[in-house]
Parts: C-alpha cells; structure tokens; sequence
C-alpha cells in the first residue's frame, strides 16, 4: 500500500512537472512560430506610422537606460551603506526588508505614483515620467544585488586595505568593488532584463508615440506599450507586428538572462 | 571626502524608505476626494461611474455600455464579449466617451464610484490563480528536486527559471489569442473571462513559485533525507515526513510571495479578463480586476474618478504591502 501510495504520488508530481512544462512551451512555440512569420528587415527601418518598430525598439532601449542612469548609482550607494557603513545596525535591516517588499510591491502603482508626481502637474505624459518609474521599479533589485554582492568579498580583503592606510571609501572602490564586479554585473543585467520588459508603470506615464523622438519632455515610444495597444486592434497586419514586438522582446530578455547565468558560471 | 560618502550613502539607503513613505503619502492624497466622500463604503460599493440623481434612481453613464450593462444585471451579451478584439476595441474607445460622460454628469447629479468589483475580481482571479498553480508548482518542485536525474533537472530548472523571466505582457498576448479560446472551446462561454484570467495568471506564477520552492526543498540537509531512507521510508514519505517539515516556512512564504505577484499583476491579466466593470456570477463571466481598471481608465480619466482610481490604487498598494511583508517577515525572515 505504502508502494503504490509512492508511485501514484511520484507519477502525479511528474505529470505535473510536465503538464507545467507544456504550458511554457505553448507559449514559446506559438510565440516562436507568429513571431518569426512576421520579422522581416522592413518592421527594423520604419516606425509605427508606418507599420515598423523602430522607434519603439530604441524608446524602449532609451527608457531603461535612463532608468539605469538613475536607478544604479543610487541603489549601489545604498547597497553599499547595508554592507559597509551601517554595520548591521536596526536601520539598515529594516531599510533591507523594506527593500525587499518594495521588489514585489505592484508596478501599476508605482505607475500610478509617477503619475501623480510628474505627469499631472506637468499636464501631459512624458518620457521622464516612465524612466523614473522604471527606475523605481530596479531600485530595490539593485541594492538587494550590492547588498548581497559585497557580502560575499572576504573580510580580509577589507582589512587588508584599511592596514596599509587607505581611506574606507577607496578600499569601497579600488579593492571590494573590484572584486565583487563579476556579480554586480550579474546582478544589473538581470535588473535591466526586469525592465525592459515591464509595461504597466508605462502606460501612463511615457504613454506612447506613432513617431520616432528623443525627446523626452513628450510622450515617448515604448515596444511593451504598443505590443498592448496593437494586439487588441482589429486589423490582421497590426496583431501580427505585435506579435513580431513580442518576439523580439522575449528572445531578447531570454538572452540576456542567459548571458547573465553564463558570466555567474563561469566566474565559479 | 570619507564622511562625505558616508552621508551621501545614508541619504541613498534612505530613498528606500522615502520612496515607499511617498507613495503611500501621494496615493492618500490623491485619493483623499474619494476617501472624503465614499469612506469605507468605497470597499462595498458595486456601482462603478453612475450617476444617482435627487430620485435616486441610478442612471448608468455611457461607460462599457456596449458590451455590458454595467449593475447588477448579468445578462451578458455573451456575443460581443465572444469576439474578444472587438470587445477590447470596444472598451478602449468607450473610455474616451467615459471621460467626458462623468465630467458632465457632475454637475447635476451625484456620481458614485464604488470599488467592490474590482476588488472582488482580483481576490477571486488571485484565488483560481492560487488554486491552479500551488499544486502544479509543488509538482514541478518535488520533480525537479527529488526525482529527476541530474541530467533532467538541470536543463528543466534552468528552462523553469528562464520562462520566471518572461515578461507578463507575453502571457496575457498568449492567453488572449490561445489559451482564452482554448478553454472555451472546453467550457464554453466567451474567451476572455474570469476562468481564463486566473489561469492565465496561474501559469505565469507558476515557475516563479516552482523554483522558490524547490530552493526551500533543497535546504533539506542530506542527512536528515538519509536517515529517513535508511529506516526503509518511500519517498513519498520522505517528501511527506521529512522534507515538508523542514521546508515548511520556506515553501509558504514562497507561495504568499507568489500570491503578493498575482494581485499586482496588470497585463497578464488585462488582455484575458474582458476589462468590464461586471459582477461576475458564474466563473466564465468577464470582470474585472483593480491592476486592469487602473491600467485601462488611468489616462483618461480626472477629478472624481481619477481620485477614485487613486483609492484603488492605495487599496491595491496596501494589501500587497501587508501580502508580502506578511510573507517577508513571518515565514522567510530565518533566510537572513
């Protein structure tokens, strides 16, 4: 009894291991097989006026590295006062656990947030207003990186700075930075893999644009937007750019992410 | 420069701790309007954008009135809702209309905003998501760490991981063109409802989920997994016995984090919930949920109903804040 009680349970667990299985690569191959159909030269030349994606493929490029700008520097310096600074003091736990709510608190409301902040007042959505949400939205992802990173240096590289006299700062910089370098990076890629394919704190703040700008005072274009608006549209050729948008975006996030798992590989 | 860096590296750390203090301060203040003057009632109130003149007989704005009657009446036109891209074409333009129907409704009548549902669709399609994926996810955990050959669970975790990292908006697309028809072939109905919604929003938690858990599995010391298999237990029993025990915390906190994941989730779910302000009945009716009502109504919207939209968009912050610092603080805090 015991026996069959094992098989049927180790059987169920496989069925559901592939059942599971089944779904994502439903989606893979569906994506796969609508995107490749409609990717051709012409949808990486022309803008959405036009039935392409190029301006929304470098809007979306520019707003994550605009929230990178932001959002990096910030959340080092942060992750940096957790390992270094605070010397694990009540503040510093707590700033680490809020950090670590925030990375799952909902992105539609961050959006709802910028929207109050910079599109209302201003009176019109803008590029600004979706790099910042972007960037809130990695903040978190890049101090937990920092934060966890630096604590995997060992101690002695620390006292070995501050021995021959170097002020805490530099050894921060030259020798414990240096050496955490490899999974910061890590860290980053998979930040940016994060944002770039996030659309629900742009839909109202950046908004979206039929043309091609850099502008980022006005409404800016952004892939993950338009993948929404197009999709629900009733014309056939509009769908199936969508789904070449969705495409594109997929195998790109995939890849970084696997570049990123590479790097982590090959550094152990 | 020393004590400069230290400064400007506290200041850093305390963005954290602003950032979150803002947005809860903002979204109160915009919401204030509507918390003046629906209060609590705000959270039991089913009427979403109608106007209640001195007779107090409701008068629904021209809001979604194409494809839904908006109150209480659930004689869905079940034809329009079927064509899923006309219908979403439908309620796009329909908020435009919206927009400008309640501004003007203000001026002679009351209009009431209430969040019931909103709220009653993101608990439920959270529910079916949670249903549908815990035991799948607990599947695929017990398969990946238990079962399976190295050689298998190597690529399979890896492809689990990967399919984490795609971005929602990919499985709401999907849901909206395959699997939403899929499953009405199955139970009929229209294709983009509650059912498909929660679903959709299964799959996607569900290799989120399913590699949280494994990796509490895995902190099972071999030791312990020996000992058990030494005095002749299956592995069921193992599984049963030794490891859900040790991993307990660890695999609830992953499935509460998961949970906090799906009531914040939009664009899974905006594409496959029909985005219609409809109390749903039965399971195969369209609905909605607040990320969507958000998400399809923020931009157009002003005065009243943007301050109503704030107030579900606090509502939303709130309970996904008490959601994972629940998860955070009382199963996973040992991590640390």
């Amino acid at each position: 009894m015991r026996l069959i009680i094992n098989k049927i349970i180790l059987i169920l667990s496989t069925l559901a291991a592939i059942l599971g299985l089944i779904f994502l690569f439903w989606i893979l191959i569906t994506l796969t097989i609508k995107g490749v159909k409609a990717i051709n030269l012409y949808i990486f030349t022309h803008d959405l006026v036009d039935n392409g994606l190029r301006n929304l493929l470098v809007g979306q490029l520019v707003l994550a590295l605009i929230a990178i700008l932001i959002g990096v520097p910030i959340g080092m310096i942060a992750g940096i006062y957790l390992q270094e600074y605070s010397f694990n003091n009540k503040f510093a736990k707590f700033i680490r656990n809020l950090s670590d709510v925030m990375m799952s608190a909902p992105s539609i409301v961050i959006g709802t947030f910028v929207y109050a902040i910079l599109v209302n007042p201003i009176g019109h959505m803008n590029g600004w207003a979706g790099a910042i949400a972007l960037a809130i939205l990695m903040l978190p992802i890049v101090v937990r990186t920092t934060d966890d990173m630096l604590g995997l240096v060992p101690k002695e590289l620390r006292e070995a700075g501050v021995a021959i006299g170097a002020p805490k700062y530099r050894v921060i910089f030259d020798i414990i930075i240096r050496a955490a370098k490899v999974g910061i990076m890590t860290g980053l890629l998979l930040a940016f893999a994060r944002i770039i394919g996030e659309t629900a704190p742009l839909l109202f703040t950046s908004g979206n644009s039929q043309y091609f700008t850099l502008n980022l005072n006005e409404e800016f274009p952004s892939l993950t937007v338009a993948i929404y608006n197009l999709a629900t549209m009733p014309d056939k050729h509009l769908v199936d750019i969508a789904w070449a948008g969705a495409f594109i975006l997929t195998f790109f996030v995939l890849i970084i992410n696997l570049i990123g798992r590479y790097i982590v590989k090959d550094k152990k | 420069m020393e004590t400069l860096f230290k400064r400007l590296s506290e200041i850093s750390a305390s963005t954290i701790l602003l950032i979150l203090l803002a947005i809860f301060v903002v979204l109160y203040i915009q919401a204030k309007p509507a918390i003046e003057k629906y209060g609590l009632h705000f959270l039991v109130e089913s009427k979403w954008g109608v106007s209640v003149d001195k007779n107090n007989t409701p008068n629904v704005v021209k809001e979604k009135v194409n494809n839904t009657s908006t109150i209480q009446d659930d004689t869905l036109d079940e034809d329009l809702a079927d064509d899923s891209l006309d219908e979403d074409i439908a309620i796009e333009d329909d908020d435009a209309l919206a927009a400008a129907g309640v501004e003007k409704n203000t001026q002679n009548s009351d209009v009431v905003y209430g969040g019931l549902i909103p709220i009653v669709g993101t608990i439920l399609s959270t529910l079916i998501a949670m249903i549908f994926a815990v035991p799948i996810a607990m599947g695929i955990a017990i398969f990946l760490s238990e079962i399976a050959p190295p050689f298998i669970a190597k690529p399979v975790g890896i492809a689990i991981e990967l399919l984490a990292a795609i971005p929602s908006i990919i499985y709401g697309m999907w849901g909206l063109f395959y699997f939403g028809p899929f499953i009405s072939k199955i139970v009929g109905g229209s294709s983009v409802n509650l059912l498909v919604a929660g679903l959709v929003l299964g799959i996607m938690i569900i290799p989120f989920m399913a590699s949280l858990t494994r990796d509490s599995m895995k902190t099972t010391p071999n030791v312990l997994k020996e000992s058990a298999y030494a005095m002749g237990a299956t592995k069921f029993e193992v599984i049963k016995d030794v490891i859900f025990p040790y991993a307990k915390q660890g695999i609830i906190g992953s499935m509460i984090l998961a949970l906090g994941r799906a009531l914040g989730e939009t664009m899974a779910v905006a594409f496959v919930i029909g985005g219609v302000f409809n109390f749903p009945h039965k399971l195969t009716d369209p609905t909605v949920s607040i990320p969507v009502v958000l998400a399809n109504n923020f931009a157009e919207s002003s005065g009243l109903s943007l301050a109503a939209l704030f107030y579900l968009a606090l509502i939303l912050f709130v309970i996904s804040f008490i959601v994972i610092s629940f998860a955070k603080f009382y199963f996973l805090r040992d991590k640390k």
